[in-house]
């Protein structure tokens, strides 16, 4: 197996924190008490004994996360095409920037006089934000894209409320991340699903036939979540209006179309965007990510407080906004997440954000037409950032996607996403990012080739794969009907 | 530029295999009235050293930075963050890798998460945790929802009007969609929740108190859970301040059914509010009702311990609208720094913490006592305190501030009832020096 980086080494095992260290030890640098002990006046009723940590050493908890570390895959690893993620890579000085004294420092409760530097970043990047996707204006304090998905529909809500309507239902396209149809319900709609069309787009037919005055309107993905641009986008969204409802755009796949699509221009009213993904901040093995939102002007009174805004030179914090939908956040978001997008978006400037999202296209029609042969194309369509292909082809030698993308480990890459969008059956959907070169992707693409292959003439190295790995298939059936959840 | 990697002779290789003239052509099925007009108008990149003084300066725009201490506390807390735990967690394996979707491979994020479910449980005195919300505010809403979820029919939720005023908000904001009723409780003349009312209140699904409070008054959580499920609704405790905890029974002990709050304190830089940590733990009754992520313990095909990704059937990519939350992810690096900092701190450490964090809270709180300050609340309290003044104290604020010290935050823009009073916080960061100045100040 000389193809692909992946080659056996040394793993160190380590237990977990409370199978290790001895009562009395310690790794903190505890400060000294430079104040008299209170008398403590607290009823005894109401203390407590401390909870049951173990007591390790400054050497043990360094050994013990560096040995946890070896055990993972990032971006920094190696090649990562988790397609929807946006697994870029991550720049260092991003990460610099977010730690400046001053701004880590800085206390969210201060008042806007003793906090110009922070609410300057946070006012300059919904700017940018705004100029990146063509919309009005921008509230950054959603943590997540699925919290994004929540602000909009609650956005929804507060906008028919206001123009009294009532509304219960909203469209949703079955290529969805489940995270929509989910915020759409804890917001009090109904999902209604419309199937795509065999070449995996929106029916705009669905979508005229469904739209009808209890509902509220759509919330969709583009390019969607099969990597493909909607082009009948305006069509879908002018029949939205026509009817009185409103555009979600999830922007998740926002790094095919930088500097390319103006979403307003399409007829989005409202969109998020995931800073983790296309502005390359961390994703921090779960996060913490940002969503935030941007809007066209007649949704912007509903946005979250505070609105950021700039009077003269001076930047302020406003919370008198009688039609805002409320906080999402007890603060202003995951502000150090960003930051680091913003020191990226400077980074790049306009032109390096357009080239980024030619390029992200152009290594996935690469892989798309490099693995043509070897894997079945779910739609042949020209497409965006991503590719989606299935186990069509290996099935009848009784493999799977999920053996494949397993077998992919031991060849030291991180897998694409697997069994997603779920209109495609055994999908396989890879997203190479822009930040991948062409020897490497070249390497990806041998290695892929090389595993159906073996799918072929010896299908059990990868039923049995990952071999090499610290742990390999694990039962996650037995993990689900016995769940321990704490040791 | 730096992270795009490909040569023009490249980009022409590549373009030949796709069948494409020029980058261009890769967007041509693209109409154009969905087209973004002329080029991005967001400036030329910028260098990495013109960046770093770019951002040094917008952090000398922060007075902040040039504070020497800063009191106050509300939700965002200022604890020593020891080298060891900044270090480890940027390890890039930790920092660039994503959700856990493949457990072989993820094994160091997967047994990292499953520490920290366990010591967030240990230290809250609950049997199950999981892999975080987004801040403390947020995982206060998705508490409640779980209470109404388990509540089936009950559409009600008392909240103590002592809560962070904040996290009150959003639990406004996420509770307002559906037809759920939020009441707010009445804080007493001790500064706790009065319960008295809860036995007119139809249809309550939960009850939730914060302790230490938003005033940081301890409150009285064993009577409270008494109270509350004699009213048959969960009791939600909810926590801005996790130290409190080394040193306080647990919420779990005192008979709190779920219990969520900000661990910010534990590892993370301010960073004017976020990322926070929402910290979530329950009854193991519970358990498949919990929102957001959960890793669990499980077996490879040698029989290798092993974690996982576990009871997904709760969430949206296999459930969509009927998932317990819409939340897909957690803060992830921020749980694991958590836990690195608990590991840190490790048992008698988090006791030793908690005590220093508590004396000079005191020393502050008495030194102004004796310099003529009221107490507005006569009950205990951790790390925070609120007292009223009789002469105007936002001057004594002012010098102070001049000196560099950031003292207290007026009440009244939360809670206009309370007129000339002010939240404070110390926590182990501020010396007795600073202590001094202050009592000194008020004395002028």
């Amino acid at each position: 197996m000389t193809l692909g980086p992946g080659r056996t080494g040394l793993i160190l095992d380590e237990p977990l924190l409370w199978e290790k260290g001895k009562s009395g030890r310690t790794a903190f640098s505890m400060p000294d008490l430079d104040v008299p002990e209170a008398i403590t006046t607290i009823d005894k009723e109401l203390l407590g004994e401390g909870p049951d940590f173990p007591d390790l050493s400054e050497v043990d908890v360094v050994r013990h996360y560096t040995r946890l570390s070896t055990w993972n895959f990032g971006v920094d690893t190696g090649m990562y095409p988790l397609g929807s993620c946006t697994m870029k890579y991550n720049p260092k000085i991003n990460e610099k920037m977010a730690a400046t004294p001053g701004i880590t420092a800085s206390h969210p409760l201060l008042g806007d006089e003793l906090s110009q530097g922070s609410l300057k970043i946070l006012f300059e990047l919904q700017n940018l934000l705004t100029s990146l996707t063509g919309m009005d204006k921008a509230c950054l304090q959603p943590s997540a894209g699925a919290q994004g998905e929540m602000a909009g529909m609650l956005i929804f809500a507060a906008y028919f409320r206001k123009i009294g309507e009532k509304r219960t239902k909203i469209l949703i396209p079955d290529t969805a991340h489940g995270t929509n149809p989910a915020s759409a319900a804890l917001c009090g709609f109904t999902p209604v699903s419309i199937k795509s069309k065999a070449d995996g787009t929106l029916d705009l037919q669905s979508v005229s036939e469904l739209m009808d005055e209890e509902t509220v309107g759509i919330m969709l993905t583009n390019p969607n979540t099969l990597g493909i641009f909607e082009e009948s986008i305006r069509e879908v969204t002018a029949c939205i209006h026509e009817k009185g409802g409103l555009v979600y755009g999830d922007g998740a796949n926002m790094n095919a179309v930088m500097g390319i699509v103006d979403f307003k221009r399409c007829g989005i009213d409202i969109m998020h965007l995931n800073l983790h993904k296309t502005f390359s901040t961390p994703h921090g093995g779960g996060g913490p990510g940002a969503g935030p939102i941007c809007v066209v002007e007649k949704l912007s009174p509903f946005l979250p407080v505070p609105h950021i805004v700039k009077n003269l030179e001076q930047y302020h914090l406003e919370y008198d906004c009688p039609d805002s939908i409320g906080k999402l956040h007890a603060f202003f978001g995951n502000f150090s997440v960003l930051v680091k997008a913003y020191s990226y978006i400077l980074s790049m400037g306009g032109k390096n954000l357009k080239k980024a999202s030619q390029l992200a296209v152009l290594n996935a029609n690469y892989v798309k037409e490099s693995l043509r042969d070897t894997l079945q194309l779910a739609y042949d369509m020209p497409c965006m950032h991503e590719c989606v292909f299935s186990d069509a082809l290996q099935q009848k030698h009784q493999i799977s996607t999920l053996d494949m993308a397993k077998r992919l480990i031991d060849y030291g890459y991180h897998p694409p996403t697997i069994y997603f969008p779920l209109v495609v059956q055994g999908a396989i959907m890879i997203e190479p990012t822009e930040t991948e070169n062409k020897q490497d992707l070249d390497q990806f693409i041998a290695v892929f080739k090389k595993v159906t292959d073996e799918a072929r003439e010896n299908g059990d190295i990868l039923r049995n794969a990952p071999a090499i790995t610290k742990v390999r298939r694990l039962d996650e059936t037995l993990a689900a009907r016995k769940p321990c959840l704490v040791g | 530029m730096r992270y795009l990697p490909h040569t023009d002779k490249e980009i022409e290789q590549m373009l030949s295999v796709t069948g494409h003239a020029h980058l261009e052509d890769l967007f041509s099925h693209i109409p154009d009235k969905c087209r973004y007009q002329g080029e991005l108008n967001i400036g030329s990149p910028i260098s990495e050293w013109a960046l770093t003084d770019y951002f040094k300066s917008l952090g000398e725009k922060n007075s902040v930075s040039s504070a020497k201490a800063v009191l106050l506390g509300a939700g965002s807390y200022s604890h020593f963050i020891p080298e060891i735990v900044s270090d480890l967690m940027s390890r890039s394996e930790f920092l660039t890798a994503y959700t856990p979707y493949q457990p072989e491979i993820s094994q160091g994020t997967l047994q990292g998460i499953f520490e920290y479910q366990t010591l967030t449980a240990r230290l809250l005195g609950m049997e199950v945790a999981n892999a975080s919300m987004y801040d403390g505010a947020s995982a206060l809403a998705e508490a409640l929802l779980m209470a109404i979820r388990i509540g089936r029919k009950k559409n009600t939720v008392a909240i103590s009007s002592s809560i962070h005023p904040h996290y009150r908000e959003v639990v406004k904001s996420y509770l307002q969609a559906e037809s759920f009723t939020v009441i707010e409780l009445k804080t007493d003349k001790k500064g706790r929740t009065d319960l008295s009312g809860l036995a007119d209140i139809d249809g309550l699904a939960a009850v939730a108190l914060q302790s230490p409070n938003f005033f940081g008054v301890i409150e009285e959580l064993q009577d409270a859970a008494t109270q509350i499920h004699d009213s048959k609704a969960l009791f939600v405790c909810c926590f801005s301040e996790p130290f409190s905890y080394g040193m306080l029974k647990s919420p779990g002990e005192s008979g709190a059914d779920i219990v969520c709050g900000e661990g910010q304190s534990f590892g993370m830089p301010q960073s004017f509010g976020g990322p926070g940590l929402g910290m979530f733990a329950s009854s193991k009754k519970y358990q498949r009702n919990l929102p957001g992520r959960l890793i669990g313990e499980t077996q490879d095909v040698d029989g290798r311990r092993g974690y996982v990704l576990t009871l997904s059937t709760r969430e949206q990519h296999i459930r969509r609208e009927k998932a317990t939350s819409n939340i897909c992810s957690n803060q992830g690096l921020c749980a694991l720094t958590a836990a690195a900092y608990m590991a840190t701190l490790g048992g008698t450490g988090i006791r030793e913490m908690a005590k220093l964090n508590f004396n000079k809270a005191e020393y502050l709180k008495n030194g102004l006592l004796a310099a003529g300050a009221n107490l507005l609340f006569d009950s205990p309290t951790f790390n925070e305190f609120t007292l009223s003044f009789d002469s105007d104290f936002s001057k004594t604020r002012s010098r102070l501030l001049e000196k560099g010290i950031i003292a207290g935050m007026e009440l009244s823009q939360f809670y206009p009832e309370y007129k000339d009073a002010y939240l404070f916080c110390v926590t182990e960061t501020a010396s007795k020096d600073t202590l001094d100045t202050v009592i000194q100040e008020v004395l002028l």
